[in-house]
């Protein structure tokens, strides 16, 4: 039974990819049942945007849902909210107005939250489930409060319209428009600081719908963006674009930094996702600032860069995750102290998990490297804006991009390093084994995909650029150079992976030939040196913990770590020690200095209101009564 | 053609045989200036024919990333020294890749041997992989920042076209915001190659080390290797430095005869660099790890401060 459901699964995700792609090529459609529902009905409208969203859920629900059929034993409560989820993602990006896209948006979030609580006897999921609720229905408020005056001020729900009457609102509507739409789409794209629903509630998740989660659903939270920054209300102020800019760049840096540090294996997944948010942001940012500019040609590569980061960071996000999920099954925990060695017992896991760090780390030649190169190329040509404070606001934006590269590489090091390599930390590592051929078949699938995206963006990009060029308005493809070289901007910058790649190759075949020749290729096996100490265990390995320390040193100032130790002597003498316990826990900047005063004040005001709460029906009848004679009144 | 293919030889000829002899002149400089004979600079050259013929010991804990790490490191330095404009402006591989994919190729070399580190499961490797992607880390903003003061003002992110662009315009090299993007690669090319003050190449104290604590369990040819790519790693960021920021006399058409000039301007510009980089070392101490970030954040600051200068004097 739950076989046909995630086949089912897996044909919804084909259909969509399918169609995303036929999207992207130029295939629009329309389709409309205004008999449906009422408030203008139903509309679904494919344009080129769409059909990229739509191919991301293609590329992430397909090697999801394969993953699930081989993973029975977690996958077996939930199925219908899975199918469920994977249809609305479908519906969202197509919603042509504003009723269908509000109904979309929730049914998905609705359904991820039934996933995230799927194990109802779990503290932390009912906890991580409840934040969730409670954050993305504050982001449905703004979208919903924001659509609502949008469509009323211009004169239709129709999302076709808006693009057309925008330029005839006044200043303030629009930027009202966009502050509300923006913070709603910021919750779901996990934006700091937004995003505590998302460390929490991803890592909760069973690991196929958390694959889901970063893969596609807070990338819709980024199609939001977009449309409202670039499509529906047309052209913005400088400010719009300086405001995502420096919110990807702060998401970026915070996500990296809070993944080093934390010992959860699919929570530093969780926080690299809203690094690479971030970096999408960042592209997006600096698109809007060069279309505010009147740098078309520019915006075009900037939401580039976002649109293909945002594909990569789909193929190589559910792939680690998808890996993650195998750990968690073979070792029954997250907890990153808890694994090591692993690449000898799970060597498929292992291989597929290395490549997507690698893509993670966004290192060539695999794909998270490209789009990383792409964004660069996009800030680095700010100078054609001629104001030293935006110029500065990219400078910033570069100067944060490159830490995060160096940091995320830091990130993948430790997450990679400690979890597969070395000897086992626990038992439960030591008596692992490798999963099914199902769940192997999809991590190959996405790490291939993830090579075919980076070696293949000659192809891909110019596609992305046309969608890119739809959206922003310019008539015309970019010269993006040949079939061999991207060629940014007329000889601004040059890549071609291709050639990196094969280069690469081509030299380490010739150095292991080189070695062959004139090593004597004698090998010895040995034990690791251990100064001279007659035992190796797995507990003089570097910790995990003892990784991020260099980093929790240097960032003090974010991690505020607070370093508790606590020494039990022998009551004879305090030489004699007989247990030591350390621990350095960081605290949240975000929990301390916004959420708990903000929840504070609301403590303070609910309490306040309570008075009117006396829990007598008769004394609630009167209530409504007053206030539907009120309302005629005013009416 | 034929010029061009013999320009790509000459290259990696260069990186891969000039790379020792660098690391020895630095060594046999630092000697003189304490007042040592020291070593001949030829001795790196013995010291990797030694290691070539002896064998490999190998930890039964570790995995084929162990293996495999000193082959990707060689292959990653031997692939940027056909990017690097070294003797001449638009070298084989000019066109496949700029300064940021020159960046990323060295930080899958840190990568690569951060994980080897770890792969031998002793405490030592793991504390200097840690330590030693924390310091490429921090470093990477700098690097990208002077780059970009020296894009803005070439007007293109290709290797090429930078050293084409000062070129043609020799006193741009002596341009306030470019001296100051100087100085802050010159101290991100200190903490990336390993040297003092960030981590001391002569040292074998395990509390202070960075580089060669992760490098400990390798031995024979893989160690070799390891050596090998770290001289070439050296030889190529001080090759940027020179022909980046004083690209006088770095050819921008191919002959024969422009190849062995732009090979003797180059190695004229890496001794006067060798000496340079001698003279530091001896003077300046090893700074205590956790003061590296600030001598880092220094050099930040200069990279902002000449990208700012080109802002607002253009």
């Amino acid at each position: 039974m739950s076989a046909i459901t995630y086949v089912l699964a897996a044909i919804v995700g084909l259909a969509a990819g399918v169609t995303g792609v036929m999207g992207m090529l130029g295939v629009g459609l329309t389709c409309r049942l205004p008999a449906l529902l009422p408030l203008g009905g139903v509309t679904l409208v494919l344009d080129p945007l769409a059909g990229v969203f739509l191919a991301m859920i293609g590329v992430a629900a397909v090697p999801a849902s394969l993953y699930a059929l081989g993973d029975t034993r977690h996958t077996r409560r939930g199925r219908t909210a899975y199918l469920l989820f994977v249809g609305a993602m479908a519906v969202v990006p197509v919603a042509g107005n504003a009723l269908t896209f509000l109904l979309a948006w929730e049914l998905m979030s609705l359904a991820s939250y039934v996933l995230v609580v799927h194990d109802r006897e779990s503290r932390e999921a009912v906890r991580a489930a409840w934040v969730y609720a409670v954050m993305t229905h504050a982001g449905v408020a703004c979208l919903m409060v924001g659509l609502l005056l949008l469509g009323t001020w211009a004169g239709s729900f129709e999302m076709t319209a808006w693009r057309a009457a925008a330029p005839s609102l006044l200043p303030w509507p629009r930027n009202l428009v966009w502050t509300l739409l923006a913070l709603g789409f910021a919750v779901k794209a996990g934006v700091i600081p937004l995003h505590v629903w998302l460390p929490l509630a991803h890592p909760a998740a069973p690991s196929h719908v958390s694959a889901l989660m970063s893969g596609v659903m807070i990338k819709l939270g980024v199609y939001g963006l977009i449309r409202v920054s670039l499509d529906w209300l047309g052209e913005g102020p400088p400010w719009w674009g300086t405001a995502i800019l420096l919110a990807g760049a702060v998401s970026a840096l915070v996500g990296v930094l809070s993944a080093i540090v934390d010992r959860d294996l699919k929570r530093v997944l969780a926080f690299s996702s809203i690094e690479n948010m971030g970096i999408i942001l960042i592209g997006l940012g600096a698109g809007v600032l060069y279309q505010a500019a009147g740098l078309p040609a520019l915006a075009v590569l900037g939401l580039t860069a976002a649109l293909y980061h945002a594909v990569n960071h789909t193929a190589f996000k559910t792939l680690l995750f998808l890996g993650a999920g195998a750990v968690v099954h073979a070792t029954g925990t997250r907890d990153m102290e808890s694994f090591g060695g692993l690449i000898k017992r799970m060597p498929w896991t292992a291989a597929c998990f290395l490549s997507g760090a690698v893509a993670a780390a966004a290192l060539p030649p695999l794909n998270g490297f490209v789009s990383e190169w792409l964004t660069f190329q996009a800030l680095l040509q700010n100078l054609l804006i001629e104001r030293p404070a935006v110029n500065l606001v990219f400078a910033l934006g570069i100067a944060a991009l490159a830490l995060t590269g160096g940091l995320a590489v830091a990130c993948f090091v430790r997450a990679f390093g400690i979890s597969f390599l070395a000897v086992p930390r626990s038992d439960a590592a030591a008596r692992a084994h490798e999963t099914e051929a199902p769940p192997r078949l999809a991590m190959a699938v996405l790490a291939v995909a993830c090579l075919a995206l980076g070696l293949g963006a000659t192809a891909v990009v110019p596609m992305l650029a046309g969608v890119g060029a739809d959206v922003v308005g310019v008539v015309g493809a970019l010269a993006l150079g040949d079939a061999l070289v991207l060629d940014v901007s007329g000889n601004f910058a040059s890549l071609s992976m291709p050639v990196i790649a094969i280069a690469l190759a081509l030299v380490g075949v010739g150095v292991v030939g080189g070695l062959a020749v004139t090593g004597r290729g004698r090998v010895r096996s040995y034990e690791t040196w251990g100064c001279g100490r007659m035992l190796q265990t797995s507990r003089m390995e570097y910790t995990a913990t003892a990784f991020a320390n260099p980093f929790k040193r240097v960032f003090g100032f974010f991690y505020r770590p607070v370093p508790q130790i606590d020494i039990a002597a022998h009551p004879a003498s305090r030489l004699f020690v007989q247990r030591i316990e350390y621990a350095n826990p960081t605290r949240s900047l975000f929990d301390d200095w916004l959420y708990r005063p903000l929840l504070t004040g609301v403590n303070r005001g609910v309490r306040v209101v309570r008075v009117v709460q006396s829990g007598s029906a008769n004394l609630y009848l009167a209530y409504i009564l007053v206030a539907l004679l009120v309302l005629l009144v005013l009416a | 053609m034929i010029v061009d293919f013999l320009a790509a030889v000459v290259q990696l000829v260069l990186v891969a045989l000039g790379a020792p002899l660098l690391i020895g002149l630095v060594r046999t400089l630092k000697a003189r200036l304490v007042g040592r004979r020291g070593p001949s600079p030829w001795q790196p050259y013995a010291d990797l024919r030694k290691l070539l013929g002896k064998e490999r010991v190998v930890s039964t804990t570790t995995s084929w990333i162990f293996s495999v790490t000193p082959i990707v490191l060689a292959a990653t330095m031997l692939v940027s020294a056909l990017i690097v404009p070294l003797v001449i402006s638009r070298p084989a591989l000019g066109f496949a890749g700029n300064v940021i994919v020159l960046m990323y190729l060295f930080l899958v070399a840190t990568f690569f041997l951060a994980l080897a580190g770890l792969d031998a499961g002793s405490a030592f490797g793991g504390m200097g992989a840690s330590r030693e992607v924390a310091v490429a880390a921090l470093a990477e903003p700098t690097i990208v920042l002077a780059v970009f003061a020296l894009a803005m003002r070439a007007g293109t992110i290709n290797l090429g076209g930078v050293v084409e662009r000062v070129s043609a315009d020799p006193w741009l090299a002596l341009a306030p915001g470019h001296l100051l993007a100087f100085a802050a690669f010159f101290i991100v090319m200190l903490a990336e190659t390993g040297r003092l003050p960030v981590d001391n190449p002569a040292t074998h104290l395990e509390l202070t080390m960075i580089h060669e604590a992760m490098v400990l369990e390798y031995s024979g040819p893989d160690l070799a290797l390891i050596e090998w790519a770290a001289a070439m790693k050296l030889f190529l960021f001080m090759s940027l430095l020179a022909n980046l920021f004083f690209p006088w006399g770095v050819p921008t058409h191919t002959t024969i005869t422009t190849l062995a000039a732009g090979a003797i301007v180059l190695g004229a510009k890496l001794a006067a660099l060798a000496g340079l980089l001698a003279v530091m070392e001896t003077a300046v101490a090893k700074l205590r790890l956790f003061r590296v970030p600030e001598l880092l954040a220094g050099s930040f600051a200069l990279a902002l401060l000449s990208v700012t200068s080109m802002f607002l004097l253009r």
